[in-house]
Order: C-alpha cells, then sequence, then structure tokens
C-alpha cells in the first residue's frame, strides 16, 4: 500500500508544476518520511517506538503547515502536540506500566478487517478526490518575496503615494523603500498571517474560542476527577 | 503546488489512524491512531482554507488542536482508570457492553 | 432595588405630566420587569438563602410582593389605557395600526410618525394604537414590544412581551395567589429539612409563569411551559424520601412531556407555515387565511395534546391527583390556581388558531368542546369516592379546567377565562384550608379517619372553606355563579349554531359538583371527631391568606355582572367589566365572538341543580352522622350490585392507569421482553436443534428443502432463517469497542461509495 502511494505522491509533485520547484521536493520528502512514520506509529511493537515514530509525523505536518504558509499553526501544533500531547502519551505509557521492549501482544484480532477497511476507504477517498479536484491548483504567491522587483510597481500602482515622503537624493533611500515594501509584502502576496488570524478569532469566533477555554478547563476538571485515587 | 497532494496526504494518514483504531490492542496506542486521525483533518482544513483564501481554515485547525488536547487528557484519564482497575490497558478485555 | 424602579417609575411619571397615556403606558412596556424580579430572587435564594436569617424566605417575600404591585400597577395602566379608547367610526385607521404593530419592525420605524426610536422595538405601536383608535367597538391593540432573537434564513424568531387584558389578568392572578401562598408557607413548611430550597423554586414557579403570560413569542411561551414544568416536577417531590413522592413527581414530569411533543410539534406548524413567531401575527394570518384548514386543525389537535397534559385533560389528567404529593400549598398555587391553567391560557392566546382549526364558529359539536365536557363529568364522577380530601380537590380541579376547556370550546372566550380567574381564588382558597386543616389534625388528608366534627373546632377554617365550597358549588352571588352561569348560556347559545350536548354535560356536572363538595362539608366538619389530636384555628399567617381568598371567591364574580336580561339596568361602568378590559377587541386578530348574554331560566336551572345537590348529599350524610359512620351500611352502593360495580370502577379511576401502567406500558415491556425471549430461544434452539441444518451449511438444508416440500421449507425456513440473522446479530454485539469502530468505518465506507456512485 505504501509503496503505491509513495509513487503516486511521486508523480503528483512532478505533474504540480512544469519545473519541479523546491517546495515540491520539499514535500515529497516531507509525505514519505510521514507515512513510513505514520505506518511504524500503527504497526510497531514496541510502545516507546510508536510514540517517537508519532512525533516524526507530527512534525511533519507541522512543516506542511509551513508549506501552506500557516506559520502560526505550524508553531502552535509544535508546542501543542510535540510539546504536551505526545509528553502527555509517553506519560500514559509510564504509567500503565507498558513493556518497554518489544510486545508481541500489541495487535488483536481484527488486523484483517482493519487493513481491509483502511484500503477501502483509502481507495474511496483518493476516487472521490480526484474525481472533484484533479489538478485543481493552490494560489500561488504573487511575488517571490520582498526582493520581488516587481513589488515596487504593483505597490505603486495600487497606492501611488507611497514613497512621496522619502527623498530620493538620501543615502539610504532605497534600504527605506525595501523597509516599506516588505512591511506591505504579505498583504500584497494575499498571505493569511498571523494578525489575520487572531483578528478572526476575536472577532467573527470569539464565542467558539471561549467555548473552547471551557472545554479545556471541563477537561481538566474531568480529566483530575477521572484519575485521582479516592 | 496541487491541492489534492495535500488532501491525499491527509487522505493516507486517516486510513493509517483509522487502521490503528481498529487493529491496536493497548489504549494508548489507539490514542496516538486518534491524533493521527486528527492530524489528517486538520490538513485538510489549513489547505482549504489557503484555497479559498480565507482564514477560517486556520481558526478552526486551532479549535482542533485544542479539543485534541482535551481529548487527550481526558482519555489518558480513562485509560489509567482501566488500568487501575484490571491491571491492564488491553481493550480486548474491556467488553462491558457485550450483549 | 424594587424601591429603585418605583421611584423611577414615578419621577416617568411625574416628568411627562400632560398627557396622561404616556405615563400611564410605561409598565405595560416594561412588563419584562415583573418576571425578572422572581427570576433575580430565585438566584438570590439559591446563593445567599441558607445565611440569611429565615433562610431565604424574606427574599422570596419581598420579591412577590414586589411582583404583587406591579402587577396592580399594570392593571390600572392597562385599564385607563383602554378607558381612554374613544371609540370611532374610522375603521380604516385602526386597521393599519395594526399592521404596522404586528408588521416588519423596520419598515414600521420608517413608516410610523410617532416614531422616537427604530431600535426593532414595537413598543410605539401602543401611542399610534391610542392615536388613531378606530373600529365601532373601540379597537384597542396589545402592547408589544419585542426584538428579534434569532434568525435562520428568512424566518426570524421575536423574544418579547404582550400586554393585553389576558395577560394583565393572568398577572394579577398569579401574583396575589403566589403572595398568598408564600405567606401561607411560612408557616406551613416552617421547620422544613429543604425549606430554602422551597422557596426558591416558588420564586422560580412565579418567574417562570410570569414570562409565559408575558411572553409575545410562541418559542418563548414554549421556554416558559417547559420551565413551570419543571419546577412543578420539582416541588410536587419536595418531599423526596418517600418514593410514592418521586413517583408521583415522576409521573407529573412524563405525563406532562407526552404533551409537551404535542407542543412542539404545533409550536413547530404554526412558525414554518405562518412564517414568524410573534402570537399576534399568527392569530392574524390564522384568522385571515394565512394558511389552509388543514395545517391548523393538525396544529390545534397537537396544541390540544398539550392543554390535555398540563391542564389535566382526559386523557392525560392522572397525574394531576397524584401529584397532591407536594406540599399543599403547592398544590394551591401550581396544581389548582395557576400552572394548571396554562393550558387554558395556550388555548385563549392562541385563540384565532383553534377557532378556525377546530370550526368553533360553525360546528355545533368540536374536540375542545368534547374533550372539556368529558372530563368535567368524568373528574366530577371521581372526585365523589375519594378519602382524601386533596383528592377530592384535586378532581374538581381537574373538573373545573374541563369546565374552561369545554367553555372555550363552546365559543364563550369570556365566560373560560372569567372561570379561569374566579376558580383561582376559590379553588385556592379551599386547598389552602386543606392544608390548614391537615395542620391541625396531625398532617393526615383522611377525611374519613382523621376528621369530622370540625365546624366547632376551627370554625374560621370552617367559614373560609364553606365560602370556598359555596363558590365552587354555584351558589349565587358567590363568584362561581356568575362565571358558570355566563358558561351555561355560552355553550346553550354556541355561535351560529348552539351546543346542546355540551349544555346538557355543564347541567350534569353543575349537580355533581355541588353534591361532592357538600360530601366533603360533611365528612370533614359535621359528626364527631375522629381523629386523636387537639384540632385548633391556624394562626394569623395561615388565616390570612384563607381571609383574604374567601373573600375574593365573595366578590370575584361581581367583576363580570351581566348587563342583559334582569340586569338590563346596571350602569356601564359596573356591568361587564372583565369583559370590558379582558376580551380583545382588535378582531383582525381575533374572531368576533357572539355573547350569550344573561339567560334566567338557566340560572335559574343551575341554582336549582345546585340546591337539588345539596339538599340530597345534606339528607344522606345527615343519616349518617346520626348513625355515627362515614357512609351508610345499607346504602346504594351495598344494596344494588350495579352500583357497587360502578363505586369499584370509579375508585380504580376508571382503570386508566392499569391501562398505562400495566397495559400500555407493561404491555410494551412485555412484548419487547417476550419477542427477546422468542428470539433467544431461537436464536439458542436454532443453534442446538438445527444445527446440522444451519451450522453444517447449504447442502443438507438445500436437500431437505427439496425433499419435503414447499410448505414444511417454509416453516423450517423462516425458522432457520431467523435464527441464522439472530446468530449473525449476536455475533456482532460483542461489546468490545475496536469492533463497533470497525463496523463503524466499513458503513462509512461503504455509503461513501454508495454516494460517490449515485451522485
Amino acid at each position: 500500500m505504501s509503496q503505491l502511494a509513495f509513487s503516486t505522491l511521486a508523480q503528483l509533485s512532478a505533474e504540480g508544476g512544469d519545473t519541479l520547484v523546491a517546495q515540491n521536493i520539499f514535500f515529497s520528502i516531507i509525505a514519505i518520511i510521514m507515512v513510513f512514520s505514520a505506518i511504524r506509529v500503527v504497526t510497531t511493537k514496541n510502545v516507546v517506538h510508536a510514540a517517537l515514530h508519532l512525533v516524526l509525523v507530527l512534525a511533519g505536518v507541522a512543516a506542511i503547515y509551513i508549506l501552506l504558509t500557516a506559520e502560526f499553526i505550524a508553531v502552535t501544533q509544535v508546542l501543542v502536540y510535540i510539546g504536551a500531547i505526545v509528553v502527555l502519551l509517553l506519560f500514559g505509557i509510564m504509567l500503565t506500566e507498558a513493556r518497554l521492549g518489544e510486545d508481541q501482544n500489541l495487535n488483536n484480532n481484527y488486523r484483517l478487517p482493519a487493513v481491509i477497511t483502511a484500503v477501502a476507504l483509502l481507495a474511496v477517498m483518493s476516487f472521490a478526490l480526484w474525481d472533484q479536484f484533479d489538478d485543481q491548483k493552490l494560489p500561488e504567491p504573487l511575488f517571490d518575496g520582498a526582493d520581488d522587483p516587481a513589488l515596487v510597481e504593483y505597490a505603486l500602482e495600487n497606492e501611488p503615494g507611497l514613497f512621496d515622503e522619502l527623498d530620493p537624493q538620501d543615502d539610504n533611500y532605497d534600504d527605506q523603500v525595501a523597509e516599506i515594501i516588505e512591511a506591505r509584502a504579505s498583504l500584497f502576496n494575499g498571505v493569511q498571517d498571523t494578525e489575520e488570524v487572531s483578528d478572526t478569532i476575536f472577532s467573527t469566533y470569539i464565542i467558539p474560542f471561549e467555548a473552547i477555554s471551557v472545554l479545556l478547563l471541563a477537561a481538566l476538571i474531568g480529566a483530575i476527577v477521572l484519575a485521582r485515587k479516592e | 503546488m496541487l491541492l489534492n497532494q495535500f488532501l491525499l496526504l491527509a487522505a493516507i494518514l486517516f486510513c493509517i489512524g483509522v487502521y490503528g483504531v481498529i487493529a491496536r490492542r493497548n489504549a494508548v496506542m489507539v490514542l496516538m491512531s486518534v491524533e493521527l486521525i486528527l492530524n489528517a483533518v486538520n490538513i485538510n482544513l489549513v489547505a482549504f482554507g489557503q484555497l479559498h483564501d480565507v482564514t477560517f481554515g486556520h481558526v478552526f485547525a486551532l479549535f482542533v488542536i485544542a479539543v485534541a488536547a482535551a481529548e487527550v487528557g481526558v482519555g489518558l484519564a480513562l485509560v489509567i482508570m482501566i488500568y487501575r482497575n484490571k491491571r491492564s490497558v488491553d481493550l480486548d478485555q474491556v467488553d462491558l457492553m457485550k450483549g | 432595588m424594587i424601591a429603585t424602579l418605583l421611584s423611577q417609575f414615578n419621577m416617568l411619571a411625574v416628568e411627562s405630566g400632560g398627557p396622561v397615556l404616556e405615563s400611564s403606558g410605561w409598565l405595560l412596556e416594561n412588563v419584562w420587569l415583573i418576571p425578572l424580579i422572581p427570576a433575580i430572587s430565585f438566584v438570590l435564594i439559591i446563593l445567599f438563602g441558607k445565611k440569611a436569617p429565615k433562610e431565604g424566605a424574606e427574599i422570596g417575600m419581598v420579591s412577590i410582593i414586589a411582583v404583587l404591585v406591579l402587577s396592580f400597577l399594570t392593571m390600572t395602566q392597562w385599564m385607563s389605557a383602554r378607558d381612554q379608547a374613544v371609540p370611532t367610526t374610522d375603521g380604516e385607521a385602526a386597521v393599519a395600526v395594526l399592521d404596522q404593530a404586528v408588521g416588519g419592525s423596520g419598515e414600521q420605524a420608517a413608516a410610523g410618525d410617532s416614531v422616537d426610536d427604530g431600535a426593532g422595538e414595537t413598543a410605539q405601536s401602543f401611542e399610534a394604537a391610542v392615536d388613531a383608535e378606530g373600529g365601532e367597538s373601540g379597537q384597542y391593540l396589545p402592547v408589544v414590544r419585542d426584538t428579534d432573537w434569532w434568525s435562520v434564513g428568512a424566518l426570524t424568531i421575536t423574544v418579547g412581551t404582550m400586554v393585553d387584558g389576558l395577560t394583565v389578568m393572568m398577572l394579577v392572578t398569579v401574583g396575589l395567589v403566589s403572595t398568598l401562598v408564600h405567606l401561607f408557607s411560612l408557616e406551613y413548611v416552617k421547620g422544613d429539612t429543604r425549606f430554602t430550597h422551597y422557596y426558591a423554586f416558588l420564586s422560580l414557579f412565579t418567574s417562570a409563569m410570569l414570562l409565559y403570560v408575558v411572553s409575545s413569542s410562541l418559542l418563548q411561551m414554549l421556554v416558559a411551559w417547559e420551565l413551570v414544568g419543571l419546577c412543578s416536577f420539582v416541588l410536587i417531590g419536595h418531599w423526596w424520601e418517600e418514593k410514592a413522592n418521586t413517583d408521583a413527581s415522576m409521573k407529573a414530569f412524563l405525563t406532562n412531556r407526552v404533551g409537551d411533543i404535542g407542543l412542539l410539534v404545533g409550536v413547530t406548524i404554526l412558525i414554518v407555515t405562518l412564517g414568524t413567531s410573534d402570537v399576534l401575527e399568527i392569530n392574524r394570518l390564522a384568522l385571515n387565511g394565512g394558511t389552509s384548514h388543514l395545517v391548523l386543525l393538525v396544529a390545534s389537535c397537537c396544541l390540544m395534546a398539550a392543554v390535555a397534559s398540563k391542564s389535566g385533560q382526559f386523557p392525560l389528567h392522572t397525574w394531576l391527583p397524584d401529584a397532591m404529593a407536594g406540599p399543599t400549598p403547592v398544590s394551591a398555587l401550581i396544581h389548582a390556581a395557576t400552572m394548571v391553567v396554562a393550558g387554558v391560557f395556550l388555548i385563549a392566546r392562541l385563540y384565532p388558531v383553534f377557532w378556525e382549526g377546530l370550526s368553533i364558529g360553525t360546528s355545533s359539536i368540536n374536540l375542545m368542546a368534547v374533550m372539556g365536557g368529558f372530563t368535567t363529568i368524568m373528574a366530577g364522577a371521581l372526585a365523589f369516592v375519594q378519602r382524601d380530601i386533596k383528592k377530592v380537590l384535586a378532581y374538581s380541579t381537574v373538573s373545573q379546567l374541563g369546565y374552561m376547556v369545554m367553555a372555550l370550546g363552546v365559543g364563550a372566550w369570556t365566560a373560560g377565562v372569567f372561570h379561569l380567574f374566579t376558580h383561582a381564588f376559590f379553588k385556592a382558597c379551599l386547598f389552602l384550608g386543606a392544608g390548614a386543616l391537615s395542620h391541625a389534625c396531625h398532617h393526615s388528608f383522611d377525611m374519613k379517619a382523621e376528621m369530622g366534627g370540625l365546624r366547632k373546632k376551627m370554625p374560621l377554617t370552617f367559614w373560609t372553606f364553606i365560602l370556598g365550597t359555596g363558590a365552587l358549588a354555584g351558589v349565587p352571588p358567590l363568584a362561581g355563579f356568575w362565571s358558570k352561569d355566563e358558561l351555561l348560556a355560552g355553550a346553550w347559545a354556541g355561535q351560529e349554531q348552539g351546543y346542546p350536548i355540551i349544555f346538557i354535560m355543564g347541567c350534569i356536572i353543575a349537580f355533581l359538583t355541588a353534591a361532592y363538595m357538600t360530601r366533603v362539608i360533611w365528612l370533614v366538619f359535621f359528626g364527631e371527631y375522629r381523629g386523636h389530636d387537639h384540632p385548633h384555628d391556624p394562626p394569623l399567617v395561615m388565616a390570612l391568606p384563607l381571609l383574604v381568598l374567601s373573600a375574593l371567591a365573595v366578590i370575584a364574580g361581581f367583576f363580570n355582572l351581566p348587563h342583559t336580561g334582569p340586569f338590563k339596568n346596571l350602569p356601564d361602568n359596573i356591568a361587564e367589566r372583565f369583559l370590558h378590559y379582558v376580551e380583545p377587541t382588535y378582531f383582525e386578530a381575533f374572531p368576533v365572538v357572539k355573547h350569550s348574554g344573561f339567560i334566567t331560566w338557566i340560572a335559574l336551572l343551575s341554582i336549582g341543580l345546585g340546591l337539588l345537590a345539596i339538599f340530597t348529599t345534606s339528607m344522606y350524610y345527615k343519616k349518617c352522622v346520626a348513625l355515627g359512620v362515614t357512609e351508610l351500611p345499607n346504602g346504594l352502593t351495598k344494596r344494588n350490585k350495579l352500583f357497587a360495580a360502578g363505586y369499584k370502577f370509579l375508585e380504580n379511576k376508571y382503570y386508566l392507569d392499569h391501562l398505562y401502567t400495566g397495559i400500555i406500558a407493561g404491555g410494551t415491556k412485555g412484548v419487547i421482553a417476550r419477542a427477546t425471549n422468542w428470539f433467544n430461544s431461537n436464536v439458542l434452539d436454532g443453534i442446538v436443534n438445527g444445527a446440522g441444518r444451519s451450522a453444517v451449511a447449504g447442502g443438507r438444508w438445500t436437500y431437505k428443502n427439496i425433499d419435503q416440500g414447499v410448505v414444511d421449507a417454509v416453516v423450517k425456513g423462516s425458522g432457520t432463517g431467523s435464527s441464522g440473522v439472530g446468530q449473525l446479530l449476536r455475533g456482532i454485539q460483542t461489546g468490545k469497542v475496536q469492533q463497533y469502530g470497525a463496523l463503524l468505518f466499513a458503513g462509512v465506507t461503504v455509503l461513501a461509495a454508495v454516494f460517490i456512485v449515485v451522485v
């Protein structure tokens, strides 16, 4: 199964653009590592190894977020998942006195149905995705970062008086222009930066946000109540 | 980049997670598999958010992360309870719902 | 806080000075204050009640007195506003005003000329209505003030208050009875372990009930309806240490749930088909062909189920007598005077829906009238066989509620609502009297074992009880006489046609009511005392409510003196005051009902029936007293088998409880149990007996099938088939969560595949 998935991904990456851009290579490497680690998580006979492989998968997901220009989520992913959840899971392993070495007894009798279900589900999903999105592209950034010369023209077109306050005779003129452009780069690129996400959370989604905080509190109390000794 | 490359990666992670949830005997391992599933969903959310150039995807991904943290907290508490009562985290032995 | 509010109110009144209307309308627009006060009181009692010097009772008392004062102020404001509705012939203006009042808030804000703010409120419709008073009878609109709650698509749910005569009447009734019950309880539940809790829930109940009557939106009414149900549940089970009490509260709760489904469905139908949740707008649309007759019929039948459960109508009345397990003041407040009339109020509030749906105006018989009429006779008969004084009063309540429903069912809107009003007072009086009796007699309610001859020992209780009984039995000129008479006349006259069958039912119950109440009087107050205590009149805090309520039982009827027949010469400002202030006059959203007026021969007939009943019952019990027994040893039920059987039938409450618990619940349970048993034995027997056939698989089974012919094959095949399926299904129930998970995911996969293929 995994072999098939790898070749599919590779093929996809190749078709993604006419030129194999760095992003696609990067993606392929991460994807391969992630799928491999994920499979190890569910097949390894060593519980601690599974947790460590899980760390790899989670880190890969964080990298994927960066590829998708969602830096804030990526950082959160590392902090919460790798920093907290995996540590919690390791605590769980220790507290339940799992065998630290290999354990032959980690799988139950449902392996065959599980494989069949998972493969069938994958087939259905892949078909649906292919059918629906085919080779639809994610929107590319308009410019290659703040250094792109086209960016200055673009900025002037949109905001004609942008550089009026600067003195062209000044020695630092270029630096100042670059500074202004850099401040606007993400805006022009239509990239969702952290500021925008925070604005959304604390305006439109303020009530779900509060609900989540209550949920976390409830989970905290629930966990204590459940786990404490009588 | 294609949208589908992210979605397919997520689909693969999801199915691996499903396999783990069904086939693992150790409760902690099942929790790990659930994390795989949640991460797959999160990748989808962020990818679609990017596709439509909206922030909702990001916001909900954050919410999912928060919920996942709560889920692991309570889930592990349950596992520890089960362990304390049965001296085992083997899900095959937890069959009180047997009909 | 209340003082501040009142001063604010006074200030407002003083400031506005000149035009009386503006000042007099303040409370009508801000009536939300009234339910808010007891709600705050509830929170305060729950939080701080235990530490308060009177354990929270003082908070409840203060809040309920504030509610009472505000209710009376609202009433006076409403009355003065109503009186200033000068009749003109300018009908169009009135219609325009109504459209403005019930229509979209935004447009109205733009269109209205007396608009002072456009905040989506319809409060200004009040002034507008008064300015443009119209219609020959002086149309007068309810004061509606609402705002958007939430909206889904085109449907907007509003929330707000609506004040009209009906609301004001209910505010005063609830406020008054609740105040007196609060006072009575000070002594009655003194020293109870859950004293604070008791007062907290009295407050919550009052709040919910007041919210219910001021609601301008159907959904808001539904919320309040459920809240009063919850309070009823909690208070019935107040002494939950005894199993009988928790059983009673569960029964009340579950029976009410049956009706609540009806309410939910009915409300949903109305809101969705009419596209609004505003009560006034729904009424208007129902009356003016906003939807088909069938929709209204279905909706009103659903709502009738809700009425049946909350107002104890047949066949969902069984919970109400059991609800007497709660403290007696609670029975007086909730299960006699206020909560149980919520159903009647619902009918009165949504009258156009029922009017159109059940064709009240044009038929001579309909569901509502028949249900009410049947309930009233059935419960009246049951009241005869009870030993427990509270049970008698409970069945009497069911019976009287049936009376109200019946009145509404024949189109006598004012008669039904007026009976609700008078009944609240005299029935609360009787219940509190029963409370005083049991307080004196060992906390027992058993008339035959613990009471008798109390006339001399408790004279005050006796006289107040006599007044309440007289009012209930319809002795002129006490309260019940006037409302009952109006009701009978209404049934006789009907609308387009009379309702003769309903009229006969009404006459029968006039007789029955007088008879069973006379029985109670004789059993409790005459003869020899049969208990072992030293009964004496209650202390002042309990006596005061009794006195007030009995006084109201005497005078409440005068609020609606008739204005026809022998009363033709009464001045305008005395006769038909209730009708004038309470009956809606906005004919866009209320049907034009015909008023029967006072019919002298009906009045004489009902007096005659009542006196006859009192006389015959008295003769019977006089003999009993002479013999020193509670029932004659050679009475009819002893001599005649038919009567004996009838007595037993009544004693078992028509076997309705047996029907519900034994046959319906037990039957369903039994069927399920048997089916399971059959299934299991088939499965197991199938394994044992048919092991060869099923387990060793198809070959042999096919062989037998062909060999033994078609009929046998079908019989055996079905057996084997079911055992096979059973075996298959049994295999699924392993209790292993991961297997369930596997099935879940597999199922999702299959469904997704089907979805992809199909779409």
